[in-house]
């Protein structure tokens, strides 16, 4: 939290309406992605109790766990969620781009196009790992057998959850952290989570504010909760008399119907509120490197697609290798995602230059042409001189680009009062002379800062076969077992 | 007893005081700031109550559904004078337990009374202490001091002697799933517990022993994956030890909050409630929501002032001295002049001010 | 702060501090001849870590062992160069570097040594150095030892991807400074004893627990002022203790005080080791101008009173390269920076983070909680406050507003809490009281 959207808060707060955050979108949004609204039984890890799903909002699907205890009932509904998401994202690829051959001449292409799973928070991201968790280990054979669709959602669940990890991924979004993202309330984070409330501030209902649109949201007779975890009173007055009223009619359609009803009011005003939040984000326009992150997720997808019947389910825990090059991978993403957004959004870089890894001014002076001739050769190094009120904290000799066009590159030689000299070292053409429009003239407004993309480079690891001793050797090969495929659900 | 008794029990009225259990004297911990909080749960007063009475119940519904699974993990575990638990401390943890005897601690020949329940606890617990007899103490009757007042702590635990020492145990019914468990839901056992080790550790100092055999190391036994399977494992407690036992220690500074409050307050129903909850400042931070029943009521105050700390601690920490809303936007457009404190506040609002509304009007196009 | 791991303590304690080091550090020297794959030494403040490297480095060589040093940054690295290339010049050296290293004086002053950026081109060199990362970069080569520096600093990811590169280590490192970091979430491997974000020394003890662990006893840097309090507060199972005793360093002034409150927090530094300047409670911006000014004012004034500092090591003028300021921030220390103005040229300013393994006469610390409202785990981070108050042979002032203990009293104690994690001492929160109770006796209010 900085002091820029600290004062959006605060803004937010006084004037009882959302104040902007981002002024372009920082996440793709595909046409028809798939809304899942989960709900699971209280008190347990992972328990379904219901889901509503679709990649339309007038096409929802209701899927009901009648009798949550029971375990083939649970099966069942694992089976029939499976079947509609995984026929989701067989339908989801698009076309298919043929790539240049790769380094060992191996063929490789792209998916035109990538499922994207929408929840509501950040507990429907945690219930989608868990159930994934407990379906994809599942046999499909044997005592315990399950529907063979069941495994497979469980992978491809587990696999939408660590994407969410990976910053800057927008195949699997929680609603309430892409709406942060974008829009400051009045409101704490803490109340920022229910996802009716958040909404109310951004989009509040016809003749309501952001104030009274969040108050009747923590209402959960006139707002239900967003699940996965349901209202205790809907538990304990409708929920429990409901479920027991089908298990003593030994599965009458009647006492089913009236169960159904009763999740129906529960999770319908969520999917409503997801569908208008989708259209609230698809109203700002798209961010400049977001093609690109979501080429990507399709690069991850597709390689995930073509491997599936090769590679096991994923192991419980990570192994040594695979966790240090995950927190590798994760952590070089999280540095180029929060470089692109600043690049791509002026209001994200005002955080920067706030902290002072950025300043924002009018050139002042300019020397274009000038040519550093100490070395064997002369080399074009430009000098510019930025005014600027910003609070800049970058000591002198620090690597510059310029935010509009990153390629130009400089080096920051003082800073005083009420300006910046910068040489420019890079992005203006081969000669000794700028190519036309490289370098910005004076009275130009212009913005550099020390953000860069690319600052990790790829890192080398170990096989896993070569653990090293310091990390307990290599560790025996994940093969599922039986006792993996049996494992209780109860 | 000590003299701050009388004092706070006429901060109740005419009610009965709330008794404690692990969980409001772990919740101590959770907003020590709070001369609110701090001075009600010392008096005993029954917070629920009060936030009802006020017209904000606190949110706290219980699932039938968590209740009826809680209760039936509790119950398997404990089957068959705790077999399964006898297993998994053999099994899971590797302990050598040899002889079993199982002594559950709730009822006493047909008395329910506390004093003599107590009495029961020490005693088994004395005769453990000293010849090493017993080896699973269920539902232990506790005693603690808080502020002055000894409160009886019901555990909902089972103290377990092994190689001369007792540990906690207890038993949640929250899933570890390959290993892990929710942070927050671990934490709060762990405080809980941390109130039960201290309770022991001081019976066992009462009753002439080193308090150190009353284990940091506590067992926490949860269904296992997606199972009804227990898994235990060990939880050490040393942080919140010592966390609880300062805070403890400081309840003792309801003397000064008691002092400077109008002599004839009191938590009573009727019209002067409210005025008189207000007439003791509490520290309201959005985390409150999560564990006090008087959350909703100091939001809603602290809303009505424009308190910046409604919007976050991290947000009252970066306006730095600034406490109100309207006096943060103020200086933040420059309507009102800062006094020297708040100088570089202001600044830092102007700058922040001056930037977002530069970036806002250039990406609707209006500043080149 | 790392969590902590019993050392055995040796079965009696020699009285003289420089035996009790001695025997130590012999005992280090025999377990390298012995069979164990690793041998892990912990060195609080100033016990003579890098003397520790440097013998065990020579010691190797001796014994004809080709041997690869890995320390944490470009600075640590050219640092070693400079102590083993001078006192072993028969050890042939070499530093891997990556591409845009300009090597430092320290290096060029020795002109034997030879800087390469491809491991092969120093195949011949019995100690080839260089930072965790560039030894990351190599895909082959072995080294039949390696001795890896700061090694509690370093993730176990880093130490993984380097660890193919020997067979056997000696790890050296302070398990009392600032824990590894990373700015994603790392939740997922909570628990796991390969945990990437661990630090190596843990990683590498769970999966290898029979390792020697040796403890250096004796820190020359702190004076006897300091050694206990930083031992109590920050080393609560493994303490140390003052290689010098009372009164065998002294801090004098050969200008006279004009009584400012500067003067007398000063002069309470000079003859107590500690001095605690504070300034009236109030919340703050973290770049407080008003405890900013303080601090440069500080050590200016310091300067100004042209300070003697006189130790087993004889007397010596305190010089601004003998000063350090120390705070949590980077915008702290960039105003500190902007506030010290001509006078206070030459001193050292930086984040605890780049205070690390550095060592001063005398240091001016802004306390991380000065002003704050409410502290977060990364204010109450016990390594911090660690590091920044065990940089000096001489001297502290800490400059604070009034109002921590009841900060931190207020604060709420609800740290989630990992199954399986070990937990870690001291807790940030136990070692903030414990030092400011220390100081609370060396107070010099501000007018």
């Amino acid at each position: 939290m900085s002091v820029l959207s600290s004062l959006a808060r605060l803004r937010a707060a006084s004037t009882g309406a959302a104040e902007p955050l981002a002024t372009v979108r920082h996440c793709h949004l595909v046409d028809a992605p798939l809304v899942l609204v989960p709900l699971k039984l209280s008190g347990e890890a992972a328990a379904p109790l219901a889901v509503m799903l679709g990649a339309a909002p007038d096409d929802a699907t209701l899927l009901v766990v009648p009798q949550p205890r029971n375990r083939d009932l649970r099966f069942a509904f694992a089976a029939d969620l499976a079947k509609l998401v995984l026929n989701h994202i067989e339908t989801s690829h698009g076309s298919v781009e043929e790539l240049p051959p790769g380094k060992e001449g191996e063929e490789r292409i792209r998916y035109g196009n990538a499922p994207q799973l929408l929840v509501p928070n950040r507990g429907g991201v945690a219930f989608l790992r868990l159930l994934g968790r407990s379906t994809r280990f599942r046999g499909t054979e044997g005592p315990y057998a399950v529907d063979p669709a069941v495994p497979v959602l469980g992978r491809w669940l587990t696999w939408f959850a660590e994407r969410h990890d990976h910053p800057g991924s927008s195949l699997l979004h929680a609603m309430t952290e892409l709406l942060r993202l974008h829009w400051a309330t009045g409101q704490s984070s803490l109340e920022d989570g229910n996802l009716a409330a958040l909404l109310g501030w951004i989009d509040p209902p016809d003749g309501l504010d952001g104030p009274s649109a969040a108050a009747r949201a923590e209402d959960p007779v006139a707002c239900p909760p967003a699940g996965p975890t349901t209202d205790p009173s809907f538990d304990n007055e409708v929920l429990a008399p409901a479920i027991a009223a089908y298990h003593e009619s030994h599965g009458d359609p009647r006492a089913l119907e009236r169960l159904r009803a009763a999740v129906h009011g529960q999770v319908a005003p969520t999917w409503e509120l997801m569908w208008r939040a989708v259209g609230v984000l698809r109203a700002l326009p798209e961010g400049a490197s977001v093609p690109g992150r979501w080429e990507r997720d399709r690069d991850a997808f597709t390689y995930y697609h073509q491997t599936f019947g090769e590679a096991y389910p994923q192991a419980r825990r990570d192994p040594p290798v695979r966790a240090a090059r995950r927190l590798h991978d994760l952590e070089r993403a999280q540095d180029a995602y929060d470089a692109q957004r600043a690049f791509d959004d002026p209001l994200v870089m005002a955080e920067h230059r706030l902290s002072g890894q950025a300043f924002g001014g009018l050139v002042t002076e300019c020397e274009p042409d000038r040519l550093d001739e100490t070395g064997k050769r002369p080399k074009l190094r430009p000098l510019l001189r930025i005014g600027t009120e910003d609070p800049v904290r970058l000591d002198p000799g620090t690597v510059v680009c310029n935010a509009a066009r990153p390629a130009l590159k400089g080096r920051i030689v003082e800073f005083d009062g009420g300006g910046v000299l910068l040489e420019l070292t890079g992005g203006m053409g081969r000669r000794l002379t700028a190519e036309p429009g490289t370098v910005p003239g004076v009275g130009e407004r212009v913005c550099f800062t020390s953000l860069s993309e690319g600052s990790w480079g790829a890192a080398r690891f170990p096989d896993r076969e070569d653990t090293p001793w310091t990390h307990g050797g290599p560790p025996a090969e994940y093969v599922p077992t039986d006792e993996d495929a049996e494992e209780d659900w109860s | 007893m000590t003299e701050t008794a009388p004092d706070l029990d006429r901060l109740r009225g005419d009610a009965p005081p709330r008794n404690h259990d692990a969980r409001t004297i772990a919740a101590l911990t959770a907003n020590p700031g709070c001369a609110r909080r701090g001075l009600m749960d010392a008096a005993g007063v029954d917070k629920d109550a009060v936030a009802r009475h006020l017209g904000f119940p606190a949110p706290f519904g219980q699932s039938q559904f968590a209740i009826t699974r809680g209760n039936a993990f509790e119950a398997q575990v404990k089957a068959d004078g705790c077999a399964e638990l006898l297993t998994l401390l053999r099994e899971r943890l590797g302990l050598d337990v040899a002889e079993v005897a199982y002594d559950d601690l709730e009822v006493v020949a047909g008395n329910e009374g506390r004093e003599l329940r107590h009495t029961r606890t020490r005693r088994l617990l004395a005769r453990a202490l000293e010849t090493g007899e017993g080896t699973l103490f269920d539902h232990p009757l506790l005693r603690l001091e808080i502020a002055g007042r000894l409160a009886y702590l019901e555990p909902d635990v089972i103290a377990f002697q092994v190689r001369g020492r007792l540990h906690v145990i207890e038993i949640k019914s929250f899933a570890v799933v390959d290993g892990q468990a929710e942070p927050e839901q671990v934490a709060a056992a762990a405080r809980q517990s941390a109130v039960y080790v201290l309770a022991l550790r001081r019976l066992a100092a009462e009753l002439g022993h080193d308090p150190g055999r009353v284990s940091h190391e506590v067992f926490l036994v949860c269904p296992e994956n997606f199972s009804n399977r227990p898994t235990a494992t060990p939880l050490d407690v040393r942080p919140q030890l010592a966390v609880l036992e300062r805070q403890l220690a400081r309840l003792t500074r309801v003397d000064a909050i008691l002092e400077a409050l109008p002599g004839d307050l009191v938590f009573e129903p009727g019209d002067a409630l409210a005025e008189s909850v207000r007439a003791v400042e509490a520290r309201y931070a959005p985390e409150c929501m999560a564990g006090c029943e008087m959350a909703l009521f100091c939001r809603d105050e602290a809303r009505a002032c424009g308190a910046t700390g409604a919007l976050g601690r991290s947000i009252r920490d970066d306006l730095g001295g600034v406490d109100t809303i309207a006096t943060a936007l103020a200086l933040a457009d420059g309507s009102l002049h800062p006094s020297d404190d708040l100088a570089e506040t202001a600044a830092q609002l102007r700058a922040a001010a001056r930037l977002r509304d530069e970036a806002l009007l250039a990406a609707r196009g209006g500043a080149a | 702060m790392t969590e902590r791991h019993l050392v055995a303590l040796p079965p009696e304690r020699p009285r003289d501090p420089s035996e009790a080091a001695t025997r130590v550090v012999e005992d280090v020297l025999a377990d390298l001849d012995g069979a164990h794959r690793g041998v892990v030494v912990d060195s609080p403040p100033g016990a003579g870590k890098s003397t520790l490297v440097v013998r065990a480095a020579a010691h190797l060589a001796a014994a004809g062992e080709r041997l690869m040093i890995v320390a944490q940054t470009n600075e640590q690295v050219d640092d070693l160069i400079d102590r083993i290339a001078g006192r072993h010049p028969e050890v042939t050296l070499g530093r891997l570097s990556a591409s845009g290293y300009v090597p430092s004086e320290r290096v060029l002053a020795h002109p034997a040594v030879r800087v390469a950026q491809k491991a092969d081109d120093l195949a011949e060199h019995t100690v080839v150095i260089a930072t965790g990362a560039k030894w990351a970069t190599l895909a082959e080569g072995s080294w039949p030892w390696a001795i890896v520096d700061e090694a509690y600093q370093m993730r176990s990811d880093l130490l993984l991807r380097i660890a193919g590169r020997f067979e056997r280590a000696l790890f050296v490192g302070d398990p009392g400074q600032l824990d590894p970091f990373s700015t994603v979430e790392v939740e997922r491997w909570a628990g796991l004893s390969w945990d990437p974000m661990r630090s190596a020394v843990s990683v590498l003890l769970a999966h290898n627990p029979e390792l020697p662990v040796h403890r250096l006893p004796v820190s020359w840097r702190l004076p006897a002022s300091a050694a206990p309090v930083v031992s109590d507060a920050f080393y609560p199972f493994t303490g140390f203790r003052a290689g010098t005793r009372e009164g065998e360093r002294r801090l004098e002034f050969q200008a006279r005080g004009m009584g400012t409150t500067y003067d007398l927090a000063l002069e309470e530094a000079a003859a107590t080791g500690w001095a605690l300047y504070e300034l009236p409670a109030r919340h703050t911006l973290r770049t407080d101008a008003e405890a900013v000014r303080a601090t440069a004012a500080l050590a200016v004034r310091l300067l100004q009173r042209g300070p003697v500092a006189h130790s087993e090591q004889g007397s010596a003028p305190v010089g601004a390269d003998r000063v350090a300021i120390g705070a949590a921030h980077r915008d702290q220390v960039t105003a500190i920076r902007a506030a010290l103005g001509p006078h206070g040229a030459g001193i050292t300013v930086d984040t605890a983070n780049r205070l690390q393994g550095r060592e001063y006469d005398v240091t001016v610390v802004l306390h991380p909680l000065s002003g704050r409202r409410d502290a977060t785990a990364f204010h109450l981070e016990s390594g911090r406050l660690c590091v920044l108050a065990s940089r000096h042979r001489h001297a502290c002032v800490v400059v604070a507003r009034a109002g921590i203990p009841e900060l931190l009293d207020a604060h709420p104690s609800t740290e989630p809490v990992r199954l399986g994690v070990p937990v870690k001492f001291p807790d940030g929160w136990e070692a903030n009281q414990s030092v400011l109770a220390h100081l609370a006796r060396h107070r010099v209010q501000a007018d």
